[in-house]
């Protein structure tokens, strides 16, 4: 990899590190989420007949970077009664824990921030270091719909977290690996490679696979839907009911702060379900650069398909927030526990079952 | 002398009857037992300036106290200050979502206390936007409700609907929000046919466009989920709390003024009072639903029975004459200059006239004493008698529900608080 050959040469691991993961990651985060808001908003606004953001720039594309321009300039309020320490740190808490998942995630078969072993683990862990931050965001605020949101917050990210580790523990069983990287390698050349179809296997295991490989990816998509707050799940910030969650509070960059984490973890859990289910940073169909022999070509390549997967992924999450009603918080949790996670384990049995064949 | 004594005599027979073991209250210790929340006045589902205290036990409601009257402007006491016809804006400050029947039921009282036959195609324009009004503010509380519970998208293409009404609003009246359209004794301006052209065109689109919003909702698990069985009020407690419209056919009651006592022409027009009997938010929602199909059936009628003739009746000593005739003629002139200065002066008596507002039956409690000005009018408005009912819906649901519940009720606080 490229941090290793540049640590060498710098003789400093965490510069290293910094130059070619941190720096890069995000330069790729800032914008991302600055377009993902104004995608979003693009999108909801075709579903309702509307027009959307198209004052500021063409078509409105300076929109949200309007919209950051106006926040770094608004006033940070902390309230009175707020516990200041922790009020402070929640946003980069929060923001941590998303940002973090980012290195562990495959761009490309270069460009992989810290190819570990364990990047499936580690991404599962970190993003839901941000659970902290949230409840550090709502107990501090010192609003009783913050403490609400906080409270419905962590109650869902932590039972939402069964059915997705169940679910990326029945493929990570057939797949063998649980690094990112190789898991992307090895459902190469077509896109019936890809795990949802069974992946590179042959024969009577591969046609077994494809039934429980679609629910195991339908369970996870729907129990990250859940662990980023996106509606039909978006009980903790339900702008209905507790106004605006547990960051009712905040004002300003720090306000900004909890949305760019929101659109990252969207893009950490998408990410997710493209390395494992949707062939990671493999073409569908082969490479253009191996075709007309430029082999420089088929890593930005690579880097397309990825972005080009995920980015879908995230515009699925976006139709189903402006489509969906929202969930109670009963409802919420009878959905992960009598329905997600039992479906989850009996999907593992089976995928046990045929991986034994 | 003798009043300071009874003043302290009274005084000390309240401390007695406060100390006596009836009349005593209980603060309970908040920390003890549950939390209280205060929702409102500023909050984004409180459908305006309503302000909910609510008692809650974890995520449970144990008891709900609505408090009203943030936007109290005291509409009674202006009535009592202007003369009938000075009145009618104001009414369309009452149910902003609906201006056009507030119009409506507040001439109809007037012209009940005086007296007044209006022509026949008053009445059937009045009927025209009678229901007009209804689909308008069915839109707008189908929306929100759908809001509420999370679905945004409903609501934006329920305003889209919404906005081809307010189009024709604005060709017939001049404005699309306060129209101030009815008169005592008729209407301001005459239907014209781009107005027919463009109601005949919502009305053939309408259903299919309403079908579309429907399909978002009625199939959708979460949605009735969400509704179904929630904030539920049965049939005899709906009637003693004094509910009125949907929220009182929704529990299965078949009232409706437009069939219990006809004004206009109603008795002559088919339609059906739509009930439900579960009594819950998904049945006020559907009853709501049910009705903009009923409200276009009628529109359709109107429109075929739509008479030519005259849109005020010829009554020189209580009808505003027309505004050109005012500035051509001089009798005019004159009839205009003693009705703005003097008022029309019905005769001595009290009347109360109703009428089927999309919220429920509005009503106008007129005196007259004889003189311009009313000497009381009390205004029966159907969102303030139905949220006495909203601590009973909610008791025992979970604050998620609370917007629901109050979404399917259907305030509007500008009447609620008058």
């Amino acid at each position: 990899m490229i941090s290793d050959q540049l640590a060498e040469i710098l003789g400093n691991k965490i510069i290293a590190y910094l130059i070619t993961a941190a720096i890069p990651l995000f330069l790729f985060l800032v914008p991302y989420a600055l377009y993902a808001v104004y995608a979003e908003r693009k999108v909801s606004a075709f579903m309702q007949d509307r027009i959307g953001p198209n004052r500021v720039g063409p078509k409105g594309l300076l929109q949200t970077i309007a919209d950051i321009l106006k926040l770094i300039q608004k006033e940070d309020i902390i309230p009175k009664s707020a516990d200041k320490p922790i009020f402070v740190m929640a946003p980069y808490v929060v923001f941590m824990g998303t940002f973090a998942a980012f290195a562990a995630i495959p761009f490309s078969s270069v460009f992989i921030g810290s190819n570990i072993n364990l990047g499936v683990f580690y991404i599962m862990a970190v993003s839901s270091f941000s659970v902290i931050g949230i409840l550090m965001a709502g107990w501090a605020g010192n609003n009783k719909y913050s403490l609400y949101g906080a409270m419905r917050s962590v109650a869902q990210i932590v039972s939402y977290e069964v059915p997705a580790l169940l679910a990326i523990v029945s493929a990570v069983m057939v797949i063998g690996t649980l690094n990112l990287n190789e898991i992307s390698e090895m459902q190469t050349a077509r896109f019936w490679n890809w795990w949802i179809f069974g992946g590179p296997l042959q024969g009577i295991q591969k046609f077994l696979l494809i039934v429980p490989m679609l629910v195991a990816f339908v369970i996870f998509f729907v129990a990250s839907l859940a662990e980023v707050n996106r509606t039909p799940f978006d009980i903790p910030e339900a702008e209905s009911e507790l106004v605006a969650g547990f960051h009712t509070e905040y004002t300003g960059m720090k306000f900004a702060i909890f949305f760019l984490a929101e659109y990252g973890n969207m893009f950490v859990v998408s990410a997710i379900s493209t390395a494992i289910f949707f062939g990671g940073w493999q073409s569908p169909f082969g490479y253009l650069g191996n075709s007309f022999s430029i082999p420089l070509l088929v890593p930005i390549e690579q880097v397309f398909w990825f972005l080009f997967k995920s980015l879908s992924l995230v515009l699925v999450q976006m139709w189903l927030r402006w489509t969906l009603p929202r969930l109670r918080v009963d409802q919420l949790m009878a959905v992960c526990w009598k329905y997600l996670t039992p479906y989850a384990f009996v999907n593992l049995v089976l995928i046990g079952i045929i991986s034994l064949i | 002398m003798n009043t300071q004594q009874d003043k302290s005599e009274y005084s000390s027979k309240i401390l007695e009857t406060l100390l006596t073991k009836e009349s005593d209250f209980i603060i309970e210790d908040t920390l003890e037992s549950g939390m209280v929340l205060n929702m409102g006045p500023q909050h984004p589902a409180t459908h305006g300036v309503l302000r909910l205290l609510i008692h809650i036990d974890g995520e449970t409601v144990v008891g709900c106290v609505p408090e009203l009257g943030y936007l109290h402007r005291g509409y009674e006491k202006i009535a009592e200050n202007s003369t009938y016809h000075e009145f009618i804006p104001h009414t369309d400050r009452l149910d902003y979502l609906a201006p056009l029947s507030n119009n409506t039921a507040f001439a109809l009282a007037v012209e009940k206390l005086a007296g007044i036959e209006i022509p026949k195609r008053a009445k059937y324009i009045r009927m025209i936007i009678s229901e007009m009004a209804r689909i308008a503010s069915h839109l707008v509380a189908v929306g929100t409700m759908a809001m509420d519970v999370g679905a945004m998208t409903v609501l934006l293409w329920t305003f889209r609907e919404r906005e081809k009404l307010q189009e024709i609003m604005d060709i017939l009246t001049g404005a699309r929000f306060t129209t101030s359209y009815t008169r005592i004794g008729g209407v301001a301006s005459d239907w014209t046919s781009i107005c027919t052209e463009k109601l005949k065109k919502f009305i053939s689109e309408f259903p299919t466009n309403l079908e579309e919003i429907e399909k978002l909702l009625n199939t959708n698990r979460i949605f009735l989920e969400r509704t179904e069985g929630i904030g539920v009020i049965s049939k005899e407690k709906a009637i003693a709390m004094g509910l009125t419209g949907p929220n009182l056919r929704a529990s299965g009651v078949d009232y409706d003024v437009r069939r219990a006592f006809p004004y206009l022409d109603y008795e002559n027009i088919d339609f059906e009072v739509i009930t439900y009997s579960e009594g819950d938010s998904l049945a006020r929602y559907f009853v709501r639903v049910d009705e903009m199909k009923e409200s276009v059936k009628i529109l359709r009628q109107c429109l075929d029975k739509l008479p030519s003739g005259e849109i005020l009746s010829h009554d020189p000593k209580r009808v505003l004459p027309h505004k050109v005739n005012i500035y051509t003629r001089m009798e005019e002139l004159i009839q205009d200059f003693m009705l703005i200065n003097f008022g029309l002066t019905p005769p001595v008596g009290e009347i109360y006239s109703s009428v089927e507002n999309p919220k429920g039956e509005l009503g106008f409690y007129l005196v007259s004493d004889g003189t311009g000005y009313p000497w009381r009018c009390k205004i029966r408005s159907p969102s303030f008698v139905n949220l006495q009912s909203l601590p009973i819906l909610v008791k025992g649901h979970m604050v998620s529900d609370i917007v629901a519940i109050i979404g399917s009720i259907d305030p509007v606080m500008g009447e609620a608080d008058k």
